[in-house]
């Protein structure tokens, strides 16, 4: 099949060589530094705040969202983490999931709600959102690395690549579900289309852009182990060295932690969905 | 002035709207149109005029453009060419501010399937019209709890629609239209999807509203039987185009064309026609003054053997049968006396042939039509039957 050949191969390296990073570095590095604070801030503020209170916390809020079921298997799971001593790294790694996860609703809601509105916009951004997804990880961790360095910020920067897409799909489907008549309605009284997207779209959206944010936090999740690879600290880590050493028992041990986080995670987020 | 003008109103749905008009305007039918270029025409060059306090239906089956109608009259959807005044202002010329405006003050409307924000309250619901204008909480408030009360929703207030059945929510959707205060309510198929005894409940409502408020009302049907109790005047769509504009009878009595015709064929008449619309002139009319003989001479001459008494301003004073006049002449007694004044049943010329039949079955002399007590017609069994079957055409049938 090759009639001719196609350099993408050379021109990407010669971009990535050539102009990305002695050009941008400076433009890489702030915004590096800037996300490593951010980081830094949440996971130094959650590891200050006492374990206990944080649980009773989580407690209250999973049995006022979610029932006294997951209530209870709140107090196991945070029992559990902290008799298998990862109490930190699991913080780490829940810190690096919001960060990300503040990033991805950040950009996409508002891109979301462009998209519905616009089908032009939908156009340019459904394309991108596919590549997003199923580009496979590595081949952007290893840019993110080189543009970013190693640790917590090129792992939030590969988690909000895989995990935004949600966000900006469901956020568009809320608002597109909301029924024609209400909003037909709306406009008949003299509703302006800002009024219209504040005061009926978004809020009626409100479930399934919820149900978008907690695909991404799932997502963010799901990327821990990877993003250790990179350097990112956490259960990841652990994981990860339970892996290279063969080492089953530590394996599953960090494994379990990061289903334990999913699990209280997801049944709180649901919650919040179904409570709007 | 007319509160609601429409001019030739057009909308083509599709590509080339433009071609689809150059083409409609050339004389080419919806379905050419659709055949050859892929283009729908939804409504084809309509124009009607709606005098202010009127109610105005426009009538059609679906698909006939009614719903499309209704929206080009406040522009959510957009027209392909033609006008539509809204006291005077043509809608489709104006830009963005002054179309919001226009609903804002001027356009209430109420949908078929209510179309009420789920996420609020009744209250909240109701009150939304004036707080997208950015009137202060506590009056609009106080204006929606009075619109609430107006509907009978009283006790309602912080229930949720989803909460509320279809009749509930409905006056819900009344009560958003009247708290703007607009002049104007559009109504697009407001009481199809509720059941028929709340919709007549709903539909007296809506008179009751109308004759308080003063209210000029564009309601969207495809029931006729709604059309004739609600609308002072109808327009019948079909593919797009009116065929026919007109009261109630002059759409059951003359309709316009087959397709009308058809359709109006299974109306129950009962309910429409009125009295005067089959009410014949009495066959003799007698002045009081007049003795018993002359009343026997007329009613000989006539060949009738009975015959309504009026005064000089057609007062009407009683009946007269053949046998009564000719005893109060051989016994020389007065006309007074032997008049017929019990036993006779009088209606006003606007009541429903509807409540006639039960009464027609009973009484033994005609039903007589007075209106400020002069006498303007009868009514007898026989004319209540042919009203009902033929309508006008009755006279043709009968000279046949």
């Amino acid at each position: 099949m090759n009639y001719f050949y196609f350099p993408l191969e050379e021109w990407t390296n010669d971009f990535v060589n050539g102009w990305l990073l002695p050009v941008m570095s400076g433009f890489f590095d702030s915004i590096s530094v800037a996300l490593r604070s951010f980081i830094d801030g949440v996971t130094n503020l959650i590891i200050a705040i006492p374990p206990e209170l944080l649980v009773i916390v989580l407690i209250l809020l999973a049995w006022k969202l979610a029932g006294k079921g997951i209530a209870l298997f709140t107090l196991i799971g945070c029992l559990y983490i902290g008799s298998v001593d990862l109490w930190a790294e699991t913080m780490q790694t829940v810190a690096i999931v919001i960060v990300s996860t503040l990033i991805s609703v950040l950009f996409g809601v508002p891109v979301g709600i462009l998209s519905a509105k616009s089908k032009t916009v939908d156009k340019i951004v459904r394309p991108i959102l596919d590549f997003m997804q199923t580009l496979p990880i590595f081949v952007y961790l290893i840019p993110s690395i080189l543009l970013f360095g190693l640790g917590g910020v090129p792992a939030v920067i590969a988690t909000f690549v895989f995990a935004a897409p949600p966000a900006v799909r469901m956020t568009r489907l809320g608002i597109l579900q909301v029924p024609e008549e209400v909003v037909e309605a709306s406009q008949a009284f003299g509703t302006t289309s800002k009024q219209l997207l504040f005061k009926v779209q978004l809020p009626l959206a409100v479930p399934t852009i919820m149900a978008g944010v907690n695909q991404t936090i799932m997502l963010a999740l799901s990327m821990a182990v990877v993003a250790s690879m990179i350097g990112a600290p956490g259960l990841g880590s652990i994981v990860l060295s339970g892996i290279s050493t063969v080492n089953v028992g530590l394996g599953l041990t960090g494994g379990l932690a990061i289903v334990v986080i999913a699990i209280i995670l997801d049944r709180i987020t649901q919650g919040v969905g179904n409570k709007l | 002035m007319n509160k609601i003008e429409v001019n030739n109103l057009t909308k083509i749905f599709g590509s080339h709207p433009q071609q689809g008009l150059k083409r409609l305007k050339n004389g080419e039918q919806k379905d050419e149109i659709l055949d050859q270029t892929g283009m729908t025409v939804g409504v084809n060059q309509a124009s009607f005029a709606v005098e202010p306090g009127e109610i105005f239906v426009i009538m059609g089956l679906s698909g006939s453009g009614k719903s499309t109608l209704i929206r080009l009259v406040n522009r959510l959807i957009e027209p392909t060419d033609g006008e539509v005044l809204i006291d005077g202002e043509d809608i489709t010329k104006m830009d963005k501010n002054a179309l919001i405006d226009t609903r804002r003050k001027q356009l209430g409307m109420v949908f078929q399937k209510f179309g009420l924000l789920p996420h609020k309250t009744i209250l909240h619901n109701v009150a939304y019209g004036l707080e997208i204008q950015g009137v202060d909480k506590a009056e609009r408030e106080k204006k929606a709890l009075e619109t609430i009360e107006d509907v009978g929703l009283k006790g309602y207030e912080d229930s949720y629609p989803s909460q509320l059945s279809g009749g509930m929510q409905q006056r819900v959707g009344i009560a958003r239209a009247l708290a703007n205060d607009t002049d104007i309510l559009l109504m697009d198929e407001a009481f199809s999807a509720l059941d028929p005894i709340i919709r007549s409940e709903m539909q007296d409502e809506l008179l009751k509203i109308q004759a308080k408020l003063g209210k000029t009302v564009l309601f969207i049907t495809h029931d006729l039987d709604e059309a004739l109790k609600l609308g002072d005047r109808i327009a019948i769509m079909k593919d797009g185009r009116i065929v026919q504009i007109g009261t109630s009878e002059e759409i059951l009595e003359n309709p316009a064309n087959d397709y009308v015709s058809n359709f109006v064929k299974d109306v129950d008449r009962s309910k429409v026609l009125e009295a005067s619309h089959v009410m014949k002139r009495p066959e003799v009319l007698l002045s009081y003054k007049d003795g018993p003989r002359v009343a026997v001479r007329k009613m000989e001459e006539a060949g009738v053997s009975s015959i309504f008494v009026t005064d000089k301003e057609k007062n009407f004073k009683g009946l007269l049968t053949i046998d009564d006049a000719i005893k109060a002449y051989q016994n020389n007694t007065s006309m007074e006396e032997v008049l017929i004044t019990e036993d006779i049943y009088s209606t006003p010329p606007d009541t429903p042939l509807n409540d006639l039949i039960g009464i027609a079955a009973d009484v033994k002399y005609p039903i007589v039509i007075l209106e400020d007590g002069k006498l303007l017609g009868i009514v007898s069994r026989v004319s209540i039957l042919s009203g009902l079957v033929l309508g006008k055409e009755k006279d043709e049938v009968i000279s046949a």
